[in-house]
């Protein structure tokens, strides 16, 4: 098997690997679905938003929870957005992790909170990191004249 | 913070030709970044002309309703208002009610959409008369559906041939 052919292979194989291990869900396939030869670097695009989007409220986090007195229709705002951006790219366990931490906002638990946000915080990093080798391997591909295989 | 309008030239749609002068223009309100950048992508790939907001303040300037500086040319030409519910400052649903108390928007259809599905949010909105509610994140399938209720809703300006992409849906 050739180099290209190889790595068109471990690319599969780990895009494969990012659903099965719940990183991902059939979100990310519609996002895969709208990109074409008129927008090649649609996802990546959105994704990258995502992620300057994702780091903003992670900092708005951490500066609401680190208040006085904490203002937690704030908090759950904050947490409501990355909800929304999370599950709109089909980052799943990011959107999980939203979810029960919603739930602690209700409680206005702030330990709990407190916890949740580093949890979302790893959860978040985790997902950044399979999805910049996924778009690594897509580039390594295309500089050596391979194109993308959809499955 | 100014709005978007981008939508590509209709060689890159996929499907059947569409002239410009039968694209319906959508106006996509939502305080997400990347949800903007989504539904432009589902409504430029079903044959429309978007013109994206990120709050409804600047969708009511837009539409004319506000100081009436940056208005979108010939704002009569909207088709189809898309509205996120939960917006900070004005909500989708506050937005909608703007729109039905104009006598110059009213009769756009305004969809709203929500990432949660919350019953007694759905029935305020169609009361409000809200078109259609839908839960996000929007597919393909559901923007069809949008559209092929814009082409049975507009309202015929002037004698046009049916659309081409009509049967599609």
């Amino acid at each position: 098997m050739d180099l290209v052919s190889q790595m068109q292979r471990q690319f599969v194989d780990y895009k494969n690997s990012l659903f099965r291990e719940g990183f991902l869900d059939d979100q990310f396939k519609q996002l895969l679905q709208l990109q074409d030869e008129s927008n090649p670097g649609f996802v990546v695009e959105v994704v990258s938003l995502f992620f300057q989007d994702s780091e903003k409220l992670l900092n708005n986090l951490a500066t609401a929870l680190q208040q006085q007195i904490v203002d937690y229709k704030q908090v759950d705002a904050y947490v409501h957005q990355f909800k929304g951006s999370s599950s709109s790219i089909g980052a799943l366990k990011v959107k999980n992790e939203c979810v029960a931490f919603r739930n602690y906002c209700d409680e206005k638990n702030r330990e709990r909170c407190e916890k949740c946000l580093e949890q979302l915080k790893r959860e978040y990093i985790a997902v950044k990191n399979k999805l910049g080798t996924l778009f690594q391997m897509e580039r390594h591909i295309l500089l050596r004249g391979g194109s993308i295989p959809l499955e | 913070m100014a709005c978007s309008s981008s939508s590509s030239p209709p060689t890159s749609i996929k499907g059947a030709a569409v002239d410009n002068e039968e694209r319906p223009h959508v106006l996509a309100v939502d305080d997400s970044l990347v949800d903007r950048k989504l539904i432009e992508r589902l409504l430029t790939n079903s044959a429309c002309k978007v013109t994206t907001a990120e709050n409804g303040q600047r969708a009511m300037e837009l539409l004319g309703l506000g100081d009436g500086q940056h208005t979108i040319n010939n704002r009569e030409s909207i088709n189809l208002i898309i509205t996120d519910y939960w917006m900070p400052g004005m909500t989708g649903y506050e937005l909608l009610k703007k729109i039905k108390e104009s006598s110059d928007l009213k009769e756009i259809p305004v969809v709203i959409v929500s990432s949660e599905n919350v019953p007694t949010r759905i029935k305020k909105c169609l009361e409000e008369g809200a078109q259609e509610f839908m839960l996000k994140p929007l597919q393909q399938s559901d923007v069809k559906k949008l559209r092929f209720h814009m082409m049975k809703l507009s309202k015929p300006t002037k004698s046009m041939p049916l659309p081409k992409s009509a049967h599609k849906f």
